[in-house]
C-alpha cells in the first residue's frame, strides 16, 4: 500500500451539484479498488495561472488516499476518460510529505472550529471599543 | 571643500557593504517537505517573468533547490503557477 495524493481540475461550466457528482464519481472509483481516502479537500472555483482549454476558472478539489499503486492507473484513466476534468496529478507521498499534510489537516479542520468561536470574541472585542 | 569630497565619494562605487551571508531558509528553518499547493510560498523563488531563481541567489541548497523545483514545476501543472509571464509581483 502506498499514499498517495491527487488534485485535479474540473470545468467550470457545470453546477456545484455537478461538481459533486463527479466528485464522487472518482471517489466511487477509489473506494470500489479498495482504496481508503484519508483526506479530501474541495477549493472551490478558483482563477487559473494560464487558460486550459479556453477556460480561465475550474473547480480543484484534493484527494488523499492509500492504495496498492496499479489503481493509480485505473484512476488516471478514468481523468482521462472524462471530458469534465481539464487537469489531473497524481502524486506518491514520501514521509515528510505525510507528516506535512497531517499538520495540514490538523490546521484546517482547527480554523472551522475558531471561526465559530472567533466572531463571537471580535464582537466582544468590538463592544469593549464601544 | 566638503561638497568636493561627497561628489568623490559618490563617484567611486563602494565595495564596503558588508555583505550578507546567504543561507538556506529551508535549513535554518527546518523545512523537510516543499508543498507544491502553495504558490504564494513558491513565488518566493520564481523572478517577476516566473522563471525559477538560481540558487546563487536565493542561497538554497542544492537537496532543497531540487525540491523547490519539483514543486513549481507541479504548481505551474496544476495552472497554480504560470508558465510564462510578465510583472507577476
Amino acid at each position: 500500500m502506498n499514499h498517495y495524493e491527487t488534485v485535479f481540475i474540473l470545468t467550470p461550466v457545470l453546477s456545484d451539484v455537478q461538481m459533486k457528482e463527479a466528485v464522487d464519481k472518482f471517489k466511487t472509483v477509489l473506494k470500489s479498488n479498495n482504496a481508503e481516502i484519508l483526506n479530501e479537500e474541495n477549493w472551490g472555483l478558483r482563477k487559473l495561472a494560464y487558460p486550459i482549454e479556453k477556460k480561465s476558472t475550474g473547480f480543484y478539489q484534493l484527494l488523499e488516499f492509500t492504495a496498492e499503486p496499479e489503481i493509480v492507473n485505473t484512476l488516471e484513466t478514468q481523468f482521462r476518460r472524462d471530458e469534465r476534468v481539464i487537469r489531473f496529478l497524481t502524486t506518491k507521498m514520501e514521509k515528510y510529505a505525510i507528516e506535512y499534510s497531517e499538520k495540514r489537516r490538523k490546521k484546517t479542520n482547527a480554523p472551522a472550529e475558531d471561526k465559530a468561536v472567533k466572531p463571537v470574541k471580535k464582537a466582544v472585542e468590538a463592544s469593549n471599543n464601544e | 571643500m566638503a561638497q568636493n569630497q561627497s561628489e568623490i565619494r559618490y563617484l567611486t562605487p563602494q565595495s564596503v557593504d558588508t555583505k550578507k551571508k546567504k543561507y538556506c531558509r529551508f535549513k535554518r528553518s527546518g523545512i523537510k517537505y516543499i508543498d507544491y499547493k502553495d504558490p504564494e510560498f513558491l513565488k518566493k523563488f520564481l523572478n517577476e517573468q516566473g522563471k525559477i531563481l538560481p540558487r546563487r541567489l536565493t542561497g538554497t541548497s542544492l537537496k532543497y533547490q531540487r525540491m523547490v523545483a519539483q514543486a513549481i514545476k507541479r504548481a505551474r501543472h496544476l495552472a497554480l503557477l504560470p508558465y510564462v509571464t510578465d510583472m507577476m509581483k
